[in-house]
């Protein structure tokens, strides 16, 4: 078969949400196989009709139960899902136990949900690098709505809002008083927040105290974020979260802010990925090319400031620079 | 970081199936393989064969590590080798661990498990061995 062949045989069978290709194309997405980068370019265009929805918040707070829930009332309204979960990898062995799963597994399911782990591997801000092009590709595979549950995550980890096109920031009673609620991080990305494990007491309080950020705050776009609260173990709540969740992503129609959305996101990635090359170029030539090794001998050595060595790297060596991938 | 760019980590689907709920040895093994750099999908507690296979496919595993403590190991473990097979996912080698007897141990080579660890079986051995089953490191 030429590649051209297998390229489309392999486009064809994640159109068909076939769940072996699926699943292996992922693989081949995280490891960034060169060899897959034809079948990406042929789905791109049928990319962009998911209803993607990030959903994040500190590390305990049970997102791996409310999406679990959400499975289970898109599959009730006829719609299919697919999930990619994110949990940390080791800075230290790089390896990771991935146990979100075991929260989604309840029996309810059939070809309509795919749930794919995903260990960040050394990438900061509460997702992996290769969660975006999964995301992408599971679009392609007409899932209606794709899920990404982030790492439990930081205050600072806030790049899902460049996946999703609503963020669901998920907290629970007592985890600080009103004061957490002002600082600037995770609770400026919430399209919707969700007061989770509202069975328990300060759930009510919990609940007040975002809706008054949400009312003393700017909106962003015009949009003030709408604050729920659930319980996975009742369950209750999870109808009117989902409802908010839709209620923002028409907002985003009817005002046309998709448009400029998904600009923004895709001149991040675009960053992200030449932030990546750049990395990947000058790692290995801090050994190998004389004049990295130089430059870093003079900034040690006092002579040279970073900033100073910075510039000079990204105006590019003297020489013509060798090819690279 | 022990991470080379060249070779992804082992992925490696740790589950119980079955109804006993004594899942310590399951996540300690877990636990080891996370630390010798393998990225590990804990399934946990009472997972039917059917939910280990259709996990070991989506997650595009390595391997698939069944504990069972219970006695039904000679119904379950044949069963979830069987179901990878008619899910086109035979090549996805399995392993074991728990109490399970050696003329049973036997029975499942047979059948294709590729290792089986009893009671006493080092963590060291453990991540060695799974690491020869597939054949690289992490």
């Amino acid at each position: 078969m030429s590649r051209a062949d297998s390229t489309a045989t392999t486009a064809r069978a994640i159109r068909r949400r076939e769940l072996r290709t699926l699943a292996q194309s992922i693989s081949r997405i995280e490891q960034d196989d060169p060899t897959f980068a034809p079948v990406e370019r042929s789905l791109y265009g049928g990319t962009g009709r998911a209803t993607v929805v990030g959903i994040t918040g500190p590390l305990g707070v049970g997102k791996s139960s409310l999406v679990s829930r959400l499975i289970a009332h898109l599959r009730a309204i006829h719609r299919s899902v697919a999930v990619v979960a994110v949990d940390p990898s080791s800075p230290f062995s790089g390896g990771s136990v991935l146990g979100d799963r075991i929260r989604m597994e309840r029996g309810d399911r059939d070809a309509g949900v795919f749930i794919r782990s995903m260990a960040s591997r050394g990438y900061s801000g509460g997702i992996a690098l290769a969660t975006r092009r999964t995301v992408r590709l599971l679009d392609a595979a007409g899932f209606d709505v794709v899920l990404v549950e982030t790492v439990g995550s930081g205050q600072v980890d806030v790049d899902i809002r460049d996946v999703a096109s609503t963020s669901v920031v998920v907290l629970i009673p007592h985890l600080g008083d009103e004061v957490q609620t002002l600082k600037a991080g995770l609770f400026e990305i919430a399209d919707v927040f969700c007061v989770n494990k509202s069975d328990l007491p300060g759930a009510d309080q919990a609940r007040r105290d975002l809706v008054e950020l949400v009312a003393f705050g700017t909106p962003r776009d015009g949009w003030r974020p709408l604050v729920t609260a659930t319980s996975t173990t009742l369950p209750a709540g999870i109808e009117e979260l989902w409802n908010s969740i839709e209620r923002h992503e028409r907002f985003l129609d009817e005002k046309e802010l998709r448009g400029p959305l998904r600009r923004r996101q895709a001149l991040q990635e675009i960053l992200d990925l030449m932030k990546r090359r750049v990395e990947q170029d000058l790692l290995p030539r801090a050994q190998s090319d004389p004049e990295v090794r130089g430059l870093l001998d003079r900034v040690v050595g006092g002579t040279l400031d970073p900033p100073s060595a910075a510039r000079r790297l990204l105006k590019g060596p003297a020489r013509p620079r060798s090819k690279t991938t | 970081m022990t991470k080379n760019p060249a070779a992804p980590p082992i992925r490696v689907l740790i589950a119980k199936p079955g109804l006993d709920g004594h899942d310590r040895g399951a996540k300690v093994v877990a636990r080891a393989l996370r630390d010798a750099g393998m990225e590990v999908i804990y399934a946990g507690l009472r997972q039917t064969p059917e939910e280990i296979v259709r996990a070991a496919v989506e997650e595009d595993v390595d391997l698939v590590g069944l504990s069972i403590l219970s006695g039904a190991h000679m119904e379950l473990i044949p069963r979830v080798v069987r179901q990878l097979k008619s899910q086109k996912a035979g090549r996805i080698p399995v392993f074991a661990g728990g109490i399970i007897p050696d003329e049973d141990a036997k029975r499942l080579r047979k059948l294709g498990v590729r290792a089986i660890y009893g009671p006493g079986t080092s963590l060291e051995e453990i991540v060695r061995s799974v690491r020869a089953i597939v054949g690289r490191s992490s």
